[in-house]
This record gives structure tokens, C-alpha cells and sequence, in this order.
């Protein structure tokens, strides 16, 4: 027998396949409100401006070369990236609370996270995820070893926040266990606590001891604000809110449409009221250990571009504009579906669309729904209902606000 | 019975005490985190660094450098940079596994390059080769090492002795157990042959085996072609696994298309069932240039287009939870560089021909400097690629840093690219001063 002749083969990956089913579709009506990328309003995709300026200046910089950048990654995107989520003035940066790392995007922040609390960190083992969440958490950390379990997050009756759910979960889980947090725009909800619940579930947290892992993937796309949308992490740290550990998983895929390219960065806040010069030198050996083995050092022309945006003042202005470009036009579109179908008299309640925040919308419409707009109307979503309300413009939204609806009334009165 | 065994290191990390606060002493809760021994070769860069003699030379990393010491950009990779800002519209993820066009230009590059290979092609046509993008070489060799943990029936791997440093660290990381065989022998600075196939003859059947395809890091020593062919049989012989490691397609002989003679063996043996699967790894950081944009692939040939199905799907669900998916910027470079409406592959293989060709050169002329009344130096002029193993011994290296600002890794190892003109003579005239003892 040939080595792997037994390997099994796997379906796709849901999200992978619905992309696959959509590019196959040959309905010239079709709307892709399945994989999480933004389209502007004539449905493509989007360089933002500040990134095309970033590139142009870039290239055409005397010392601009393909170089193995250090382990660590580019220095000036690191240090950068870690003023956005913290703040230009934050206290951790200044007293060297922090270790940062350059990531492949968030998804390798994520890895790298779990990697380093498996061999190092002393406490529970398990981590908590918000239930739902991002499909591919559960992966990442079984991936690792880790045991994962979940905290009530979202109450499909009411389509708002189980708060007091994810309290008890909080309270029950034993001392110094790991949860995962979605620090805005929660994927795939969109749904987010307000600052006085972010207070509460930040406090039940410290109680227990509990270790934050913060994934940070939207910071400036769910608000438009990059301050309001770090307001949990900044509560966390530099009011020291939280006196555990802390990771950042920061991705700059969406909110500056680095997609492809993978710029994202860990940073390590091993105690937010002490700095520890020497745990900090031998944490940022460890994370450069494992990365050495995996893929020795992290790409560089995405993080020169951000590097280049955070750096330079017209351009982060720029930047700043271009996030609030991009949220707004969600937030319209979000305001253009609820009028349309609350004009239509869809049955049940619509105001969680505009409730919700970021790129995604977590509909309630059922798996059976969800088929029947795939098949029916081309109008392609995830099966646990979540669509992309960036996937939605002007040319398409009144289709897609008439075809909810006839699905809806297709299977009659539901818990909508 | 000669095996080699992995070499344990006698030096404990040193653990560092994390100070404990009296009033919260649970409150940092890390297991003591010892700090982890730097990497050997990018130290010698930050050393290399901070010296402040003019007259320093850096042979440490593999990197290329030009005649005045300088990195470059391949003017064709900076042409294809330009096409790219020109007209790219949309920074997408790419697959898991890489965009198709960019799986499709691999494939044929290895395998089928220049459309002269009909055993690679047969390969391909018969969907026997699974190709993913990787984080570059080494994405490609952790790649692989995981999947062959979790798939492959037996975890030794065997690693020439020497490898690139990271081999062994990728490897044990992934869980598998390296072991030595025998490839180079230190005091003659020449292959060791005879104990390279006794010891490879004596290793577990089944085993893994690291092959590097040609410019051997460090040695730069290559096998023959009728040596690769008792290699070949052993591995046959033998039943093990073939895991290829080709960093420098391209850089042996300044022309891609001659360098890959082993792969051209193993698609032959693959057609014939033979050894009817192997792995290869490969890289786009030295032969394009492409150094920090982290290109490259995996490549799984399989016994049939059925297991290929079955194998990329499992690819794809070993990489997602690592990465998600590979960056775009180096693949789309690759690109339009193999576009032949951008008409530039022509002129990256001239470029990567004359890089090479400065390379030789400089070993030639290093090798008139060097004093030959005390010592052989015969090797410089047999080792092929970006290194030359010169055979100092860690004491005389020790002495090049400390004497004369002249960095290497503590083996002998140096990168080649880092002479030039201007330094060729100051180095020759260290080197001939540390070996008259």
C-alpha cells in the first residue's frame, strides 16, 4: 500500500464552499452575502485609497527591498499597531508592559496565542468561546490541544446579548481558565455588549481570575472609531481593569483591506500593573522560537504597507476617512434592509439588523430559509443565517429585502 | 551497526525567576518561562550590526548582496511590481492552498520546466501532484512535517549530517524524531559518501529521508548523478519516504531548468511506481529574490489522482487553523513574472544566471588569495550554491569575529554573497593569518 492511500477526503470548508457554489452559479442576479471581505457599492472589491498612496510610496522609496524581515517581524509596524489598538498615549506602552509580534493576520495571532498559553501558561487549559462564534476558533484551538468550551452570548429569542447567561458562564468556569473575546463587531453576529455590559463582563473576569484572549479583527470597521472600538481592551489594560494575563489578536485584513496579504500582530500583556523587563525578553523568545520553526519569519510587504499608513500623518488621516467610508456604508445598508422589509410587512422584527454592528448580521433566519434563498433567489448566505451586510449596495438591496420576505412567508409564521 | 544519533544538548536553559508580588502571588500565572537560545544565524546579523570597524564583513545570513555589499531587487521582479500596482484591483484572500494559476506555475517549474520533462507532465496530467502555496521553505518543510505526523506511518526522519539549522527545530516541533546520517566528513571538507549510503542502509525501513535537492546548506557538497541513482535505490530498498528540500533551485548552476536533475529522477521512479510518493518543498526567497515576501510550496506527489483529492483536502484542513491562508504579495509577483504576456521570464532567468555567475566568481577569486602552503582549499571550488563550508574550526571563526570584524555561524559556514570586490582581499588576508598556527 502507497503511503496515504488511506487518507480520507474531507468536505470543503463550509465558507470555502459556499464562495465555490456562488463562483459556479450563472444567475447574472446572484448576491454574495456569504465570505466576510468588503465590496463597495458596486458590489467589487476595495483598495483603499490610503493603501494604494502607501504602495505608491512605498515602491518607489530608494531603500525598498525584499528582505527577510527579523523574526519578530517589522519593527515599525509592531510598535505601531500596538499604539492603534492601545492608544498613542497608553501606559502599558510606556512602562513596557507590552511584547508584540508581527502574525500572519489574526488567524495566525490566534495559533501563535494558543501555542504559547499551551507550553506556558499554568492555568486552566480550556477555553471558552463565545457561543456562536468565528467558525474557525474551535479549529485553531482544538488544532493546539486545547479543550474548548463555550458561554452563552447570543439569545436567539430576543436576538440580543444573554448577558446574564455569559455572567454565570464566567462565574462557573474555574479560576484562570482562557476566554476568548470578540473585542467589536462580533463574528458572526454582530452583536456587541454596550460599554456598562463590557464593565460588568470585564469585572466577572477579573474575579475569576480569568485569562483574556482578545480577538481584535474589526477595530475602526464596526463604529467608524478606531477609540470606541478598542473601548473593551483599553478598559481592560490600561484602566487595569484586569490585573491577568492578557493577549491581543489584532488583524488589519478588514479594516484595512489587507485581506490577502496577512498583516496581523500578537501582543503579549503579561500583567497590566507590573512590567517584568525579563519575562518580557524571554516571552519574545519563546514567540520567536515558534515562529522560527513554522515559517521563520513573517511576510513583509503587507506590514510595510500599514507600517507606512500608521506612520505617516496624512496618510493615517486618510486611513481614518477610509474606515469611515466603509462603516457607513454598512451602517447604511443595514438601515436600508430593516426599512425595506419592515415596509414590506415581513413578518416578525427587524431592528437587530440595525442593532448590530460591523460586517456581519446575524439574521435569524433559519438553515431551511437560508437553502431556499440559495436556490431560489441566489442570494447566498451562511446557514446559521449570518450574512455579510457588506455584500449588500443600492443595486441589490431592495432584491434581497423581497426575497427575505418571501421566504419568510414561505414557511410561515416563525419565532422571528 | 553505525547510526548516528541526534547530539544532546548538554547546556540547560537558563530559567529566569519571575519575581513574585506578595499580594497577588498567583497573579502572574505563567510556568517559568526560560529564554529561549537566540537563532544562531540571525545573531551573527544583529552582532554584525553593532560592530563599528568599516571593515566589517557580514557572512552570516544567506541573503544575496551585490558587488558593493548591497540587497537587490531582480529588475524583472521590480518590473512585475510595477505591472502589479498598474492593475490590481482587489488585495483578496487567496485559497487555503494558494490561487490556482500560482499552483499551476510551480508545478510546471519543477516538474515539467520548459515542457521538457514527460515524466513530470505525466504527473501532472494524471493529477498525481498536489500543490499548495507555503510560507515560504520553511511554511513548506512545517507544512509537511505536520502532515506527515499525523498521516505517515513512521516519525523518524532522517537529516543529513549537516542540515540547514532549522531543519531539526521544524522537525521536532512538528513531532517527528530526527536523526542523523552521514553526508559530509569534517576533515576531509569532501562527502562522505561510503557512510552516507552505510548509514542510510542501516536506519530504520520505512524512515523519512531529507534529501536536498542541490547547493547543500552548508556544505554546498552535491551528490553525483550516478551517486543519487545508489541513493535512489536504497530509498527504494529500503521503502523510505522522500521529503525534498530544493531552497535553491536555480543557484547550482545559474540555470533552473539544469538544477533539478534529482527531481527528474524521482518523477521518473514515481511514473515507474517505484517510489511512487514523495514530497518536495521549495522556495522563491533566493532564486527570485523574494526573501521576506514568504513565498513558496508543498508539493505531495501521490500514488493516484484519487489520493490527491483525498491529500489536499487534508492540506487544507492542517493549514486553516494556522494561518487561514498564504500571503498574496510574492505569489502574485511569481505571476506575472511566468505571465508571458509580461514577457519577463526570460529576463529573470538571464538575472538569476549572471547572480549566480558573480557568485562563482567570487569564490574563485577568493580562492587565488588564500594561502594553500598550510592548508587545502581545494573544496571552495567543489561546493556549489550560496555557502561555502570552508572547514575553520570554531576557535578560527572566533578569531575572524574578534580580530577582524568578520562574521560567520561557528560551523564555517559562509554565505558567499557577502565577499565582494571590495572586501575580497582584507577577508582572504584574515583567513590566511587565522590558519597559520
Amino acid at each position: 500500500m502507497a503511503p496515504f492511500a488511506g487518507i480520507k477526503e474531507l468536505p470543503p470548508d463550509p465558507l470555502f464552499g459556499l464562495k465555490a457554489r456562488y463562483n459556479a452559479d450563472s444567475r447574472t442576479n446572484k448576491v454574495d452575502l456569504g465570505i466576510g471581505a468588503y465590496r463597495d457599492n458596486n458590489g467589487k472589491p476595495w483598495i483603499l485609497p490610503a493603501v494604494r498612496q502607501a504602495e505608491q510610496k512605498l515602491i518607489n522609496s530608494p531603500d525598498y527591498n525584499h528582505e527577510y524581515l527579523s523574526i519578530s517581524g517589522f519593527a515599525p509596524f509592531t510598535e505601531s499597531a500596538a499604539k492603534v489598538i492601545l492608544g498613542e498615549n497608553s501606559l502599558a506602552i510606556k512602562d513596557k508592559k507590552i511584547v508584540s509580534q508581527q502574525s500572519l493576520s489574526g488567524t495566525g495571532a490566534l495559533h501563535l496565542a494558543g501555542v504559547f498559553i499551551k507550553e506556558f501558561y499554568q492555568g486552566n487549559h480550556t477555553i471558552y468561546l463565545s457561543q456562536p462564534t468565528w467558525a474557525n476558533h474551535k479549529q485553531i484551538f482544538e488544532y493546539i490541544g486545547f479543550k474548548v468550551a463555550s458561554y452563552p452570548y447570543w439569545n436567539n429569542d430576543t436576538k440580543s446579548l444573554d448577558l446574564s447567561g455569559f455572567l454565570k458562564a464566567i462565574s462557573s468556569a474555574p479560576d484562570g481558565s482562557v476566554f476568548l473575546l470578540h473585542a467589536c463587531a462580533h463574528n458572526p453576529t454582530g452583536l456587541d455588549p454596550n460599554q456598562s455590559q463590557w464593565d460588568e463582563i470585564l469585572a466577572a473576569l477579573e474575579k475569576k481570575k480569568h485569562f483574556i484572549i482578545f480577538d481584535s479583527a474589526y477595530q475602526g470597521f464596526a463604529s467608524g472609531d478606531l477609540e470606541k472600538d478598542a473601548y473593551p481592551i483599553r478598559k481592560a489594560i490600561d484602566s487595569k481593569v484586569i490585573t491577568s494575563p492578557i493577549i491581543i489578536c489584532q488583524s488589519f485584513a478588514k479594516n484595512v483591506g489587507m485581506y490577502g496579504e496577512r498583516v496581523g500582530a500578537i501582543h503579549v500583556i503579561p500583567s497590566t500593573v507590573e512590567s517584568n523587563d525579563s519575562l518580557n525578553r524571554a516571552i519574545k523568545s519563546q514567540l520567536n522560537r515558534i515562529i522560527r520553526s513554522e515559517l521563520s519569519n513573517p511576510p513583509a510587504y503587507g506590514s510595510k504597507i500599514v507600517a507606512t499608513i500608521l506612520n505617516d500623518p496624512e496618510l493615517y488621516s486618510q486611513w481614518r476617512k477610509d474606515l469611515v467610508t466603509m462603516s457607513s456604508r454598512i451602517g447604511e445598508m443595514r438601515n436600508t434592509l430593516r426599512s425595506k422589509l419592515e415596509s414590506l410587512g415581513t413578518p416578525g422584527t427587524w431592528n437587530h439588523i440595525t442593532e448590530q454592528t460591523g460586517m456581519f448580521s446575524f439574521t435569524g433566519l433559519t438553515p431551511q430559509m437560508v437553502e431556499r434563498l440559495e436556490k431560489h433567489h441566489g442570494i447566498y448566505l451562511v446557514s446559521s443565517g449570518r450574512a455579510s451586510v457588506a455584500g449588500l449596495n443600492e443595486h441589490n438591496v431592495d432584491q434581497v429585502a423581497k426575497a427575505i420576505d418571501e421566504v419568510v412567508r414561505h414557511f410561515g409564521k416563525s419565532k422571528l | 551497526m553505525y547510526k548516528t544519533q541526534l547530539i544532546k544538548s548538554s547546556t540547560q536553559a537558563r530559567f529566569l525567576a519571575v519575581r513574585q508580588l506578595s499580594s497577588t502571588s498567583q497573579l502572574l500565572k505563567w510556568n517559568d518561562i526560560p529564554l529561549a537560545p537566540p537563532d544562531k544565524i540571525l545573531g551573527i546579523s544583529e552582532a554584525y550590526n553593532n560592530d563599528s570597524n568599516p571593515q566589517k564583513v557580514n557572512l552570516g545570513v544567506g541573503a544575496y548582496r551585490d558587488n558593493s555589499g548591497k540587497p537587490i531587487i531582480f529588475p524583472s521582479v521590480k518590473k512585475a511590481e510595477e505591472i502589479l500596482l498598474g492593475k490590481e484591483t482587489e488585495k483578496e484572500y487567496t485559497a487555503i492552498v494558494g490561487s490556482k494559476n500560482f499552483q499551476s506555475i510551480v508545478k510546471n517549474f519543477i516538474f515539467n520546466n520548459s515542457n521538457k520533462d514527460a515524466n513530470g507532465k505525466q504527473l501532472i496530467d494524471d493529477g498525481r501532484i498536489v500543490t499548495a502555496q507555503t510560507i515560504s521553505g520553511t511554511g513548506s518543510l512545517r507544512v509537511i512535517a505536520d502532515f506527515l505526523n499525523r498521516f505517515y506511518s513512521n516519525k523518524k526522519i532522517l537529516v543529513p549530517k549537516p542540515t540547514w539549522a532549522n531543519h531539526v527545530a521544524v522537525f521536532k516541533d512538528a513531532g517527528l524524531e530526527p536523526e542523523f546520517y552521514s553526508y559530509y566528513e569534517t576533515s576531509k571538507n569532501d562527502l562522505d559518501y561510503a557512510n552516507l549510503k552505510k548509514s542510510l542502509t542501516a536506519a530504520p525501513e520505512g524512515s523519512i529521508v531529507l534529501l536536498h535537492a542541490c547547493c547543500h546548506n552548508p556544505t554546498g557538497m552535491d551528490l553525483t548523478s550516478e551517486q543519487w541513482d545508489e541513493v535512489l535505490q536504497i530509498v527504494q530498498d529500503k521503502k523510505f519516504f522522500p521529503l525534498v528540500d530544493m531552497a535553491y533551485q536555480g543557484f547550482a548552476s545559474g540555470k533552473p531548468f539544469e538544477d533539478i536533475g534529482l527531481i527528474r529522477k524521482l518523477t521518473k521512479l514515481a511514473n515507474e511506481n517505484k517510489i511512487p510518493s514523495f514530497a518536495l518543498c521549495q522556495s522563491f526567497a533566493k532564486n527570485m529574490g523574494l526573501y521576506g515576501e514568504r513565498t513558496g510550496s508543498i508539493s505531495i506527489i501521490n500514488s493516484s489522482g484519487e489520493a490527491s483529492k483525498a491529500v489536499e483536502s487534508q492540506l487544507k484542513k492542517l493549514i486553516r487553523p494556522i494561518y487561514s491562508s498564504p500571503p498574496i504579495h510574492g505569489s502574485k509577483i511569481v505571476e506575472v513574472i511566468f505571465d508571458e504576456s509580461s514577457g519577463l521570464l526570460p529576463q529573470w532567468l538571464d538575472e538569476l544566471d549572471k547572480v549566480v555567475g558573480r557568485l562563482n566568481t567570487v569564490r574563485s577569486k577568493l580562492y587565488e588569495k588564500l594561502d594553500k602552503s598550510n592548508y587545502n582549499w581545494d573544496h571552495l571550488l567543489k561546493q556549489r550554491g550560496m555557502f561555502v563550508y570552508t572547514g575553520l574550526s570554531p576557535e578560527q571563526v572566533i578569531r575572524l569575529r574578534n580580530e577582524y570584524s568578520v562574521y560567520a555561524t561557528e560551523d564555517g559556514r559562509f554565505s558567499i554573497s557577502g565577499i565582494n570586490d571590495n572586501n575580497v582581499d582584507y577577508l582572504a588576508n584574515a583567513i590566511n593569518e587565522v590558519i597559520k598556527n
